[in-house]
């Protein structure tokens, strides 16, 4: 991606990844949601959505930081912050 | 100096006859649940076992290997006097001499056999029968008995609920000989040194794994390699009758075949889920996933399959081959 991504970019591209990977519709996946239990997405799928993540806004998600990303923000924050 | 004679090799190779073996012992995720903190739901889902089975006192590495060989050798139609070759790959003997291949050819009746052991992890039977088909294609070998036969539960913290759910006892054995029409394609194999320490043993003997990092190196590694090993076979993703990946978890399994689908796979390609009831054998899965599936009526012979192994090193290998 040549410019950095906005937040509201960076929120788009993640629901439809979310979508991709655990069916959840992308309408549900809004910031203050939490993965786990707002969205049933386990920690395998974490790992999808962080591989499909990092191919789209150029990052690197380490395994180590899934962990910390809880909600749906955290993961624009993270993104945002190492595009 | 006169010029050394070599052997004389054969147009092609392919797999003649398949068996597998399995210990009696039925464990089910309640059961368990009864000596670890775990459930039936997270199991199923994560991992997608069903059941597997544990080896009793009498089973070993050898017997399991001797009972999936013996099968393999009577399914090609032979008797062990056809054979030169044993390799069994493994990962679990508790003794490394003597090695496993000496006695299987011994306890089958294959005399004077080139026999030694392979440890390429979950992908050693892949990588087995790569070596196999090169011996047997270059005439070192008339015709090759491979073998993947693990006695995981010998090396597993019984109370581990990280790895003793998904571990299990089995083998899986196939003859390779000689064939006008090759069925067996080129091995593509490999190691990724950099994720060495992924899977390993603790001081006590026990497996450990990174789970999460061995679940995003096998969703996104592997595929490749099964693209690589299609285009050796200069074959395409459509031209697949069977994907059988080694059971590590069914969930790599399944995300294997979506990006082979997105590829141009076939949405009736046959997926091997042997892993259901049979949990994850290392290199006993793939050659075990394809007698099961063989005896279900589920693949066919003439039919095109893709194996393919990956685990520990961490290493891989992968081929296409016809099923006999
Ligand atoms: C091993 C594996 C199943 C673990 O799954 P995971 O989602 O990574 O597990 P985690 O350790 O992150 O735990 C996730 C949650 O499940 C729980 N959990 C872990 N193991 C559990 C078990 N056996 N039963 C029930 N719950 C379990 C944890 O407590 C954790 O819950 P929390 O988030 O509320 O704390 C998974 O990583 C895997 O299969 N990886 C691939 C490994 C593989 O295929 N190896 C073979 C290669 S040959």
């Amino acid at each position: 991606m040549a410019e950095k991504p906005t937040d509201e970019e960076i929120l788009a591209g993640l629901a439809e990844i979310v979508e991709e990977v655990a069916g959840v519709e992308a309408d549900e996946v809004t910031a203050e949601k939490s993965f786990v239990d707002d969205l049933d997405i386990d920690s395998l799928s974490m790992v999808e959505i962080a591989v499909q993540a990092e191919d789209r806004f150029e990052v690197k998600i380490p395994d180590a930081e899934l962990a910390n990303l809880k909600t749906v923000g955290d993961a624009v924050t993270y993104v945002s912050k190492n595009a | 100096m006169t010029a050394l004679r070599i052997a004389t090799g054969v147009p092609g190779t392919r797999i003649l006859g398949i068996g597998s073996a399995q210990p009696e012992n039925v464990v089910t995720n309640d059961d368990l649940s009864k000596i670890m903190d775990t459930n039936d739901e997270w199991i199923r889902e994560r991992v997608g076992i069903v059941e597997r089975r544990f080896a009793g006192e009498k089973d070993t590495v050898v017997s399991m290997a001797v009972e999936a060989g013996s099968k393999a050798i009577a399914a090609a139609g032979l008797t062990p006097a056809d054979l030169d070759t044993v390799i069994v790959a493994n990962c679990t003997t508790i003794a490394p001499i003597p090695n496993a291949a000496a006695q299987v050819a011994d306890l089958i009746g294959i005399k004077a056999a080139g026999g030694f052991d392979l440890n390429a992890a979950c992908a050693g039977f892949c990588y087995a029968l790569g070596v196999a088909s090169d011996l047997v294609r270059s005439g070192s070998s008339k015709r090759a008995l491979v073998i993947g036969s693990e006695k995981l539960s010998d090396i597993v913290d019984p109370t581990d609920r990280s790895t003793a759910i998904i571990f299990a006892d089995a083998a899986g054995a196939a003859v390779v000989g000689p064939s006008d029409e090759p069925g067996i394609g080129p091995v593509a194999w490999g190691t990724a040194g950099d994720l060495v320490d992924m899977i390993g043993m603790t001081e006590e003997r026990n497996i450990y794994q990174e789970g999460q990092s061995v679940f995003r190196w096998a969703t996104t590694k592997i595929a490749p390699i099964a693209m690589q090993a299609l285009d050796l076979a200069g074959l395409k993703p459509s031209d697949i009758d069977v994907l059988i990946p080694h059971q590590a978890n069914l969930r790599i399994v399944e995300a294997i075949a979506k990006k082979l689908r997105k590829e141009g796979a076939r949405e009736d390609m046959v997926v091997a889920d042997d892993i259901v009831t049979s949990g994850n054998t290392s290199s006993a899965s793939v050659p075990m996933a394809m007698d099961h599936m063989r005896a279900a009526g589920r693949i066919h012979s003439g039919d095109v399959a893709l194996l393919i192994g990956f685990g520990a090193g961490l290493s891989y290998a992968g081929q296409v081959v016809v099923c006999p």
